[in-house]
């Protein structure tokens, strides 16, 4: 059997007396979506920055596969497949979607420092840029700045950004986070459409993706792991009702 | 989620556009031969603007660009200087080498420091390139007998250039001279701004957290683009001192990094065309008062800073811009 | 052994100088990271207050410090409220391009108004003269610097600690969006931590025309030292500026001493080294 597409052990970190990671120990198999759920404040968004690189651990092991990535710098880990978006768009405001798209996959194709050649004569990587944002169904707007576009529209394009840098474990931070109901739709789509190849964990408070898509859940609390299960398992599990009163309504 | 405009995107045509050159740059770029045929006696003043031009432009790559806050760049072009002169007085005074040399002696300067300024942000970064400039400038303050110390270099012998044309009292071929080099690196400048280097600085500039997250190596480009900057500055410290045979300590101080930044945010930063337009109305203006006490001077490029921050936060290109696009959106 | 007694406590006389200018800047950089360079006119306009009120209407020398220090207080919140507040959400560069620009109409208004060259006052006389203590000299006028900066520490410190205001000037340090959350007018808090901190700086000002003399450029030369010590302390912490101040005192005063080649060299080499090694400061978090 494999090792797992991406798995931690032991993970530890506190800041000064806070502990907001508590011998964190998952798995997350090739291919599955697993679901990250817990009250606010659990510790979630904190392991994905554990898992990324943006903190580093007390203690613990992060593995990608085989390879031992803890002491890896956060774009080192990109580059090996591991990619996040963010809860709170964390885009390039001034830059248009098309360009966003772009940098990511020069940067991902090594380009990012060639400074002779004109862009456009980087023809591969436009297009594969506009093929994402098209399948996203931004290819419209493209040319319009990121700040310009509607909020619905900004979380596709996190998606489209971390899907540029072709990753093999994707991140998804709160994807639906302030998304009205109206444009979810796309959303849903988006993340129905991954690939097969990829493996997702993430991060939602809103139910309906989660037991639509998760095939397991994992319930994190203070910190550490309370229980993870089946999707069914975990809506009867009572500690998790007590925890977590009321999100299952949520959405 | 409709798409707002009506014909469908042509990705490749909307980039390649961005990139061809605009009629005004032509327009602009002949303007400055005008000095030639309108204002001959002024050329000497052309010269030291299109020095300074470029001394912003070497600014605009790093704080424009990829957003980093220098209150040190003069230690760059002070280097350059220095350098030239230095190299002219033991004996080696022919000008194209020590640009090079110049270049060279600069851009390590940068590489050593950029690996400590690619580190940090916000007002440590901003202290470190104060410190760094501060440092230097004692430095050499201190190595008076290397240096001159306030006293100036002394002896600096420029060779002339392509050994025909020597520094005329009028300027003509300080002005071609420092107006050719200035194209050069410019156009060197433009098409690094629209490579996919110049789209990983505004990447940086615009949002420094994200770059990592899609695996861009920001600290290498950092020191990458910081070293050019420092190149770009050594060259223009160079030509100072070959046009004008002079170098002080001014050179290094802080009064001039912080010349180079109002040149700068005057114009308008991460426009390229902002440090050239903003040098040419800072150093005409200084030219015209400078019979002024300096007093007057200083309160109204004080006024000036205030006005900028607060009604003018893009410089005169960016205000220029938000005006047609005023004016296209009338019906 | 006598020298470098004296140089040592000249050198920790000068740094409480200097952490009294200081400590405001660290203080409202801390709280609302509002990057306020003109923080040295404050200062400056605190000692030519002092100087006007001495050489034009004949106040003797302390009765001026309670007015350098409300007068650069009322200027410092004149500002706070009408420039700079709209800037508080603005880029660092902004905000440092505005008060830059501030402390230039200042230096050029100052020289305009009193002249370019070195304005001297007359210290009483009880301020004047040495102790001399096992072959060292202790100048008068430092050891009452001395008293009068640990004097106004303690008095921080202890208003920090006990008052409500102190407590919710370390709320909004620590904390802001958490401190508005518990009802604490943040705004409110900051001009009143504002005015503090530029008087102690104008006090500051007044205070240091013995030692290190005035003229209009004071704004200018000592910003620099200032944000040295603010960073080298980290930001928002009074007791790193306290101790990056006498860092920086003793190291410029023993550095000028007994290595007069390196010159002001001294201080921005520590500087860096120290922001390098920690780049929120000594005493910073972030």
């Amino acid at each position: 059997m494999s090792a797992p597409a991406l798995s931690t052990r032991r993970l530890d970190k506190s800041f000064g007396s806070l502990v907001v990671a508590k011998g964190v120990e998952i798995g997350l198999p090739a291919g599955e979506r697993y679901a990250l759920i817990g009250p606010n404040g659990a510790g979630k968004t904190t392991l994905i920055n554990l898992m990324t690189g943006m903190l580093r651990p007390d203690a613990g092991q992060i593995f990608l596969g085989d390879d031992d990535i803890t002491r890896l710098a956060p774009h080192e880990r990109v580059k090996r497949g591991l990619v996040r978006t963010f809860q709170i768009n964390t885009l390039f405001p001034r830059l248009n979607a098309l360009e966003a798209v772009t940098l990511a996959v020069c940067e991902r194709r090594g380009e990012g420092a060639d400074w002779w050649r004109n862009l456009p004569s980087y023809r591969d990587a436009i297009a594969e840029a506009y093929m994402i944002l098209a399948s996203l169904h931004l290819g419209d707007d493209c040319e319009r700045p990121t700040h310009e576009l509607a909020y619905g529209q900004q979380r596709l394009l996190e998606i489209a950004l971390a899907l540029a840098t072709r990753p093999r474990v994707l991140l998804l931070d709160e994807p639906a986070a302030g998304v009205p109901q109206e444009e979810s739709g796309e959303l849903f789509a988006a993340i129905a459409n991954l690939s097969q190849e990829i493996s997702v964990l993430f991060i939602e408070h809103d139910m309906n993706i989660v037991f639509r898509f998760a095939s397991r859940i994992l319930v994190m609390v203070s910190g550490a792991i309370l229980v993870e299960g089946t999707p069914a398992e975990i809506a009867a599990d009572q500690r998790v009702r007590e925890v977590y009163l009321g999100s299952a309504h949520h959405g | 989620m409709a798409a707002t405009s009506g014909a469908p995107a042509r990705p490749h045509e909307f980039l390649g556009a961005q990139v061809r050159w605009h009629p005004l740059e032509i327009v602009f770029w002949l303007a400055t031969l005008l000095p030639f045929v309108f204002f001959p006696s002024y050329l000497s003043l052309a010269s030291q603007i299109a020095i300074a031009a470029l001394f912003a432009l070497s600014l605009d790559l790093i704080l424009g660009y990829a957003g980093i806050v220098s209150l040190g760049h003069a230690a760059f072009f002070g280097m350059g200087a220095y350098t030239a002169g230095l190299v002219s007085k033991w004996g080696w005074g022919e000008p194209l080498s020590l640009l090079v040399i110049s270049a060279c002696a600069a851009g390590l300067v940068g590489y050593a420091t950029s690996f400590v300024i690619a580190k940090f942000r916000h007002l440590t970064l901003i202290m470190l390139t104060l410190g760094i400039g501060l440092l230097l400038y004692e430095a050499a303050n201190s190595a008076s007998w290397l240096t001159g110390g306030a006293d100036g270099l002394q002896g600096i012998a420029m060779w002339p250039l392509f050994n025909t044309f020597d520094y005329d009292l009028w300027g003509y071929t300080a002005y071609t001279y420092s107006l050719i080099v200035l194209f050069v690196i410019f156009v060197a400048t433009r098409r690094l701004i629209h490579s996919p280097f110049g789209l990983s600085l505004r990447g940086i500039r615009e949002n420094s957290v994200r770059m990592p997250a899609i695996g861009a190596p920001s600290e290498s480009h950092i020191r990458t683009v910081y070293t050019m900057s420092a190149v770009m500055a050594g060259i223009a410290g160079a030509l100072i001192a070959q046009t004008t045979s002079t170098v002080s300590l001014e050179a290094l101080s802080f009064d001039r990094s912080a010349d180079v930044l109002v040149m700068l945010i005057l114009g308008g930063t991460g426009r390229l065309y902002g440090g050239l337009v903003g040098s040419i109305i800072y150093m005409v203006a200084r030219d015209q008062f400078s019979g002024v006490n300096p007093q007057y001077w200083l309160f109204w490029i004080g006024l000036l800073l205030v006005l900028v921050v607060m009604f003018l936060p893009n410089g005169i290109l960016g205000g220029l811009a938000r005006l047609k696009l005023f004016a296209r959106s009338k019906p | 052994m006598g020298p470098f007694v004296a140089v040592m406590f000249d050198g920790f006389a000068y740094g409480m100088l200097l952490f009294l200018i200081s400590v405001g800047l660290s203080v409202t950089l801390g709280m609302m990271n509002f990057v306020n360079l003109a923080h040295g006119a404050f200062a400056m306009l605190g000692a030519y207050v002092t100087v006007t009120l001495m050489n034009s209407y004949g106040w003797t020398f302390l009765a001026t410090l309670p007015f350098a220090f409300i007068v650069a207080g009322f200027a410092s919140v004149a500002f706070e409220q009408t420039l700079f507040k709209p800037l508080y959400r603005a880029s660092e560069l902004d905000q440092v391009l505005l008060t830059i620009g501030l402390v230039f109409m200042a230096v050029a208004a100052v020289a305009y108004v009193f002249g370019t060259e070195s304005q001297p006052i007359h210290i009483p006389d009880y301020l004047r003269g040495f102790f001399t203590i096992g072959g060292a000299n202790f100048a008068v006028y430092r050891i009452f610097l001395v008293v009068v900066a640990l004097a106004i520490s303690v008095l921080l410190i202890a208003g920090l600690e006990y008052t409500r205001l102190g407590a919710q000037i370390r709320a909004a340090v620590d904390n802001q969006r958490m401190a508005r959350g518990l009802g604490i007018n943040v705004d409110r808090i900051f001009a009143y931590t504002f005015a503090l901190g530029s008087g102690l700086a104008g006090l500051g000002g007044a205070l240091a025309i013995e030692v290190v003399g005035l003229d209009h450029s004071f704004a200018l030369v000592y910003l620099i030292v200032m944000l040295i010590i603010v960073s080298v302390g980290g930001l928002g912490s009074i007791s790193g500026s306290f101790v990056a101040a006498i860092v920086i005192g003793i190291s410029d005063t023993a550095g000028k001493y007994y290595f007069p080649y390196l010159g002001a060299f001294l201080i921005y080499l520590v500087m860096i080294a120290v922001l390098m090694w920690r780049p929120a400061g000594l005493f910073g978090r972030r």
